[in-house]
């Protein structure tokens, strides 16, 4: 059982080589979608946050990120205290306007679409969504082709909305606009980068 | 037999251990002191403090010692410390209309209040090498009143006051200025974030700009509003207070060019700016720096943009020293493979072209047999 | 660089952590848009810029203490500058270098591609001096980052087009222009014609870094890069008559080595590791002596 932890404690302890070691896993997983990578989370932030997102959350953010966060991880003062502190990046409440998005419910967030999805001139001013899933099997499987997969990749996440499918495939319809998005559950994370296309369902069978 | 060269580590301490050597000169000449770079380089110090965009003198003085007074190197090793260093928070804007003056001048008006001060300047020397410099002569100290009581109201204030100048706004209608250490450069760039790269901008790149804007190469029919030079408060809010405290005083030269703007439709005739704000006493370069600020507002002010210092991407792009310098110097590094890529193909054509030759001198001979 | 020595108060591999985040997040979205110069708030560094401070900024942001680190400039360890932003790492980050491709996980780079096919894991970090593929055929970035939103490449061709017509060539030898997954046109960094098709479908992450420039762009593994070209004249690298003649190596890139002021000359491989690798495995090639000389 988790302890009565505070805003100030569950930190990274050895901050420069946590925040690199959970970045290269994020990198490697971002260069290898539907790959699974593994990385210890070096962090315990207060419940709902799973630790896997309050480290890729240390490792990345700061005062120049907003951060949206999902009704789960919102609703929790102790959550949000932890994040600022930890990261002092700040909150809204327009998910378009944020360059992260933290979901502590993967099955029901909004339409990714809803998210900033950078502009034609600057593709990179999209938003990262780091999504809490239950697992990386169970789920429907999705089969992926793109940059960073030798042939082809399947994964079938469990916990994503129902319509993920079809709103994944128009997210990499809108390239080079788009969405990446970071699935982590336990000591794993996946990456979708929006390079990342489905391949259709027939092909595969 | 072919014997490659290798050692290049050794080549460098070799290299590093002599420039150390030739650094120090004559052991029998005594070593500089940072002291005596700081009170007798001063306009040095401040070039360096100004471009190496760190308010340090000790610091600038020992870039200048180390780099054997090239100041351009100086302003190098400054600014890949300041990066290094880390942020606390940005200061409230400094009030240069409350400055503690020490030069203060005004080409539009004869007389206004707070009067004209000539302070420390080059201006009306006559410029004749004085010999008695090579030693140490006694210097009388110089003049001193007493601080003015009443503030001298900046002149662009002045013309402000009667709506004769511009209001003085970042016409993007930015809250934040920015800082151009976190935002990689965007064009078209907000006046403020421009201004924040003239202001550590070559001295020598914009006063050469500045000068072709005289020329005509972007004319905006300049007046020196007013110069200024002297301290002033630098202020810092504590969230934790959530009021400004003050951190000290710096030095600063603040140049108001008043120039020329014919009015349109929308607003009546009045005179525009241009701005320059640099550390230390570094005139020139707060001249030079609000030439270039009008010229680079040709757009907003819907004037034609013809000339290089209109050019807001043209300016900006080239105007740091130390990117500029890194680059144009790069070409001493090792390219002997790029060379040798375009060597292969110099040597192709070539061959054709003597083919090409052979034969049609081949074909007139037998044309002519 | 004597007051690194005596001032300990610079972080792990010289950037502080926020310039490491910032980087860091640059370098994701990077890979998830290959191809594509990603802006980011590039540092002084304390070598000059145009001198590897993308690079180093890119290396110093991934860098970790179990990394081992190869650098090299025209394929050798031994040049200069190679020597020393390697000496810098030894320094800022105390990590472990080697000379040998085999053995690194990070590789810098400047002007070279090693001979040795890269493997999964794998990191090879490009030093750029101009990222932009356009930049030569239009100055300013607010047209070129038009260009390249409305994919609009027809400048490109038309420029390589003419060099053929003129010359009877494409007279691009080096940072020769390439396509990413059929989506962006992207300088490869001046690396020979020849290194290009190393970057197709390879097996390592490639990460670019412009410092002066402040661009990042990258090559997940196994990505497509196709050399522009036309089909009545397809791209082709550069061929040598002749074999390395140290170790003898075939399909290589070979550096010319001036002998004498009569037109004497050698040929021998830029890659030093690939050759030193391939001697000390016995091939010899005409004049496979010893390298021992020493600059001074």
């Amino acid at each position: 059982m988790r302890n009565e932890s505070t805003a100030l404690d569950g930190g990274f302890s050895a901050p420069v080589q946590d925040a690199q070691a959970v970045f290269r896993a994020v990198m490697d997983a971002m260069a290898r979608p539907a790959t699974i990578v593994e990385i210890r989370p070096p962090v315990t932030p207060p419940a709902p946050l799973p630790p896997i997102i309050g480290a890729i959350a240390s490792t990345l953010l700061d005062a120049d990120t907003p951060i949206w966060l999902d009704p789960t991880l919102g609703q929790s003062p102790e959550v949000g205290e932890w994040l600022v502190f930890h990261t002092g990046a700040s909150f809204t409440d327009q998910p378009g306007e944020a360059s992260f998005a933290l979901i502590g419910d993967g099955s029901a967030f909004p339409d990714l679409d809803t998210f900033a999805q950078g502009t034609q001139e600057y593709p990179d001013r999209s938003a990262t969504l780091v999504i809490a899933i239950e697992a990386f099997d169970g789920g429907t499987p999705l089969c992926l082709r793109g940059p960073g997969i030798l042939d082809r990749a399947t994964i079938a996440p469990r916990g994503l909305p129902k319509d993920f499918a079809e709103q994944w495939e128009e997210n990499t319809q809108r390239f080079p606009r788009g969405v990446d998005l970071v699935l982590a559950t336990g000591d794993s994370l996946v990456c979708l980068p929006r390079t990342a296309r489905l391949i259709a369902r027939e092909m595969e069978v | 037999m072919y014997v490659a060269v290798k050692g290049g580590e050794a080549a460098i301490d070799n290299a590093h251990r002599l420039l150390a050597d030739r650094r120090r000169g004559d052991r029998s000449v005594p070593a500089l002191t940072l002291d005596q770079i700081t009170e007798q380089f001063a306009l040095g110090v401040d070039r360096v403090m100004s471009e190496g965009s760190l308010y340090d003198r000790r610091l600038a003085a020992l870039a200048i010692k180390q780099a054997r007074g090239d100041l351009i190197e100086a302003i190098f090793l400054v600014r890949a410390y300041r990066t290094t260093l880390p942020r606390f928070g940005y200061s409230e804007p400094v009030d240069t209309g409350a400055m503690l003056i020490e030069r203060r001048i005004s080409a539009c008006f004869k007389d206004l209040p707070g009067g004209q001060l000539l302070g420390p300047t080059f201006d009306y020397t006559h410029r004749l090498l004085d010999e008695e410099l090579d030693g140490d002569p006694q210097i009388a100290i110089g003049e001193r009143r007493e601080s003015l009581t009443d503030a001298a109201a900046r002149v662009a204030d002045i013309l402000g006051g009667e709506g004769l100048v511009e209001e003085d706004v970042d016409p993007a209608g930015q809250s934040a200025p920015g800082d151009i250490n976190h935002t990689p450069s965007e064009f078209p760039m907000s006046r403020a974030m421009r201004l924040q790269s003239l202001s550590r901008g070559d001295e020598g790149f914009l006063l050469a700009l500045g000068y072709s804007t005289q020329r005509g190469y972007g004319r905006s029919h300049p007046f020196a509003g007013e110069i200024r030079i002297g301290e002033v408060e630098m202020e810092i809010i504590v969230p934790e207070l959530g009021f400004a405290v003050p951190l000290g005083r710096i030095q600063v030269t603040e140049c108001q060019m008043v120039n020329q703007f014919k009015g349109s439709a929308k607003a009546p005739p009045q005179f525009t700016r241009g701005y320059g704000l640099v550390f230390g006493q570094s005139e020139r370069k707060a001249m030079a720096m609000s030439l270039c600020d009008r010229a680079m507002r040709a757009e907003e002010l819907g004037e034609d943009v013809v000339a290089p210092p209109q050019d807001q991407e043209f300016v900006i792009s080239h105007c740091d020293n130390v990117q500029a310098t890194g680059f144009v110097e790069h070409l001493k590094l090792p390219h002997y493979v790029d060379f040798q890529a375009e060597l292969g193909l110099v040597r192709t054509m070539r061959a054709e072209y003597a083919q090409r030759e052979s034969t049609f001198q081949t074909d007139l001979q037998e044309a002519a047999e | 660089m004597n007051a690194m020595s005596r001032n300990a108060t610079y972080n792990f591999a010289y950037l502080d952590e926020q310039t490491k985040r910032m980087i860091r997040r640059a370098i994701l979205k990077a890979i998830a848009i290959p191809g594509y110069q990603v802006p980011f708030a590039s540092r002084e560094m304390p070598m000059p810029y145009g001198w590897g401070t993308g690079g180093v900024q890119v290396t110093a942001a991934i860098l970790g203490p179990d990394d081992v680190l190869k650098v090299i400039d025209q394929g050798a360890d031994d040049t200069t500058n190679a020597v020393s932003i390697r000496k810098f790492f030894e320094r800022v980050a105390g990590i472990e270098t080697t000379t040998h491709t085999a053995e690194a996980t990070i590789i810098q780079t400047r002007h070279r591609i090693p001979e040795a096919p890269l493997a999964e894991g794998q990191v090879l970090v490009y030093q750029v001096p101009i990222p932009e593929p356009l930049r030569f055929l239009e100055p300013r970035e607010t047209e070129t980052r038009k260009m390249h939103a409305l994919e609009e490449y027809g400048l490109m061709h038309v420029k390589l087009y003419e060099d053929i017509a003129k010359n009877g060539h494409i007279a691009t030898t080096y940072a020769y222009p390439v396509k990413v997954e059929g989506r962006y046109v992207m300088d490869p960094s001046p690396t020979p014609k020849f290194d290009n098709p190393k970057m197709h479908m390879s097996a390592a992450l490639q990460l670019f870094g412009a410092g002066r420039e402040k661009r990042i762009y990258a090559l997940p593994p196994h990505t497509e890069v196709v050399s522009l070209d036309f089909e009545d004249h397809p791209f082709e690298v550069q061929r040598f008559d002749r074999p390395c003649a140290l170790c003898g190596a075939e399909q290589v890139y070979l550096d010319e080595i001036v002998l004498d002021d009569r037109g004497g000359r050698m040929f021998v491989c830029s890659d030093t590791d690939h050759c030193e690798t391939r001697r000390a495995e016995g091939h010899r090639g005409e004049l496979g002596g010893e390298l021992s000389g020493e600059a001074k």
